[in-house]
């Protein structure tokens, strides 16, 4: 287990120093399956990170206390009647943002993987208007720390080659759950997300409906409690079902860009 | 040998079933989930179909003499049984959120008061 990411000029910028940050209304979704261990202090870096930031943690079926212990710590809990996958626990999060008319919502592992004081690196961009959605990236230059097994490394390279080779664009880190969204990503997630491996096929159709998205270098830690839910041939199963639904995805035509969208 | 006619019809029709599971799939009617199995099932049927000497082969190792295309109907039906048996798991599993979902909303019910029923 590794502390948290030591602080330097880069990694942390409290939301303080984000101007325009305060007048928008904004929203952290936290996906937790079974991380009663983990939670607490990951709403308590998202509360120094940002006292502002509305914290909705999504308890997808899991059996411990998660659902009791993120109440008690003041955060909102959508509680699903039985486990969905991460791809719907996430989607329920951005409806939940979407119908609550939020401006900017960022999502945050509930594991404690991802680093909430490196928000500020993700939401910049979007406050700037450059990317409609922002994404933390493992392997983009300059990140370090934890960068998942070898094989799901592997794979995960794999990935982001088939993908930027599709959208055009260089991705590196199509599995990163770490996210910063503005209500045009929101939009898009809200209406359509893909199922139980779902950022890589996120990734192309974010392109295909014509939204911005650009990677940003962060680090991720070491799992601290709780296990995670890929094994290795569960890996294989999902390489192929996502490159399956990337490809027959490629065949669509109802991809027109959203009317809203910029 | 297997008869050339049988080989081609059994070819196409396989591939045609792929061909259908992938429009399907297109059209959003179909998750990628469930058509594995059936990709596979066609995939499978196609190349044995359409590979000749392989099929005469795998008749000659089960023990197959007289008609290598009972190769053929054998694969089809152990695929066939096991995206049954996989649907019964899907159904299963459906049944029992059936029952979750139905418990969840009587208690929101009784949560709301009675006339939320009404
Ligand atoms: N795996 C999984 N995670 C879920 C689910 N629902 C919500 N989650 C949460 O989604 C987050 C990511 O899941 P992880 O299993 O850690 O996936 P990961 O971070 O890609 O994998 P690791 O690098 O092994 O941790 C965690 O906070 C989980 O608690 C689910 O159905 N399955
Ligand atoms: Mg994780």
């Amino acid at each position: 287990m590794r502390g948290p990411v030591p602080d330097t000029a880069v990694t942390t910028s409290p939301a303080g120093a984000l101007r325009g940050l305060s007048d928008l209304r904004r929203v952290a979704i936290v996906p937790a399956l079974n991380e009663a261990g983990a939670l607490p202090a990951v709403i308590d870096e998202l509360r120094a990170f940002d006292p502002g930031l509305d914290v909705v943690v999504v308890d997808d079926g899991s059996v411990d206390r998660t659902a009791a212990v993120a109440r008690s710590m003041g955060a909102r809990v959508l509680r699903l009647p039985f486990n969905l996958g991460i791809g719907g626990a996430v989607q329920t999060g951005f409806r939940f943002a979407f119908e609550n008319d939020y401006d900017l919502a960022v999502r945050v592992d509930g594991d404690g993987q991802h680093d909430p004081s490196q928000l500020g690196l993700l939401i910049a961009p979007v406050l700037a208007g450059e990317a409609d959605i922002v994404v933390g990236s493992r392997f983009a230059a300059d990140a370090d720390g934890y960068r998942s097994s070898r094989t799901r490394r592997i794979g995960i390279r794999l990935l982001a080659r088939v993908v930027s080779g599709i959208v055009g664009q260089r991705v590196t880190d199509t599995t990163s759950g770490f996210q910063a969204l503005n209500k045009h990503g929101i939009a898009l997630f809200a209406r359509d997300y893909p199922h139980d491996y779902p950022e890589v096929e996120a990734t192309v159709m974010v392109f295909r409906h014509r939204l911005r998205l650009i990677e940003v270098p962060v680090s991720m830690r070491e799992r601290g409690s709780g296990r995670s839910s890929i094994t290795s041939l569960r890996s294989v199963y999902y390489m192929v079902k996502v490159l399956l639904a990337i490809f027959v995805g490629l065949f669509r035509r109802n991809v027109v860009p959203q009317e809203d969208a910029r | 040998m297997t008869p050339l006619a049988v080989s081609i019809a059994g070819a196409i029709a396989s591939f045609t079933l792929v061909l259908v599971v992938l429009e399907l799939i297109r059209s959003h009617r179909l998750r990628e989930r469930y058509a594995l199995l059936w990709l596979a099932t066609g995939l499978t049927l196609t190349g044995l179909s359409a590979w000749r000497e392989g099929l005469n082969t795998i008749a000659g190792w089960v023990g197959v003499r007289g008609y290598p295309p009972a190769v053929l109907f054998a694969v089809g039906i152990l695929f066939i049984l096991a995206v049954l048996l996989h649907y019964s798991t899907v159904i299963s599993r459906l049944s029992d959120q059936n029952v979750m979902l139905a418990q969840r909303l009587a208690l929101l019910e009784e949560r709301l008061g009675d006339d939320a029923t009404a």
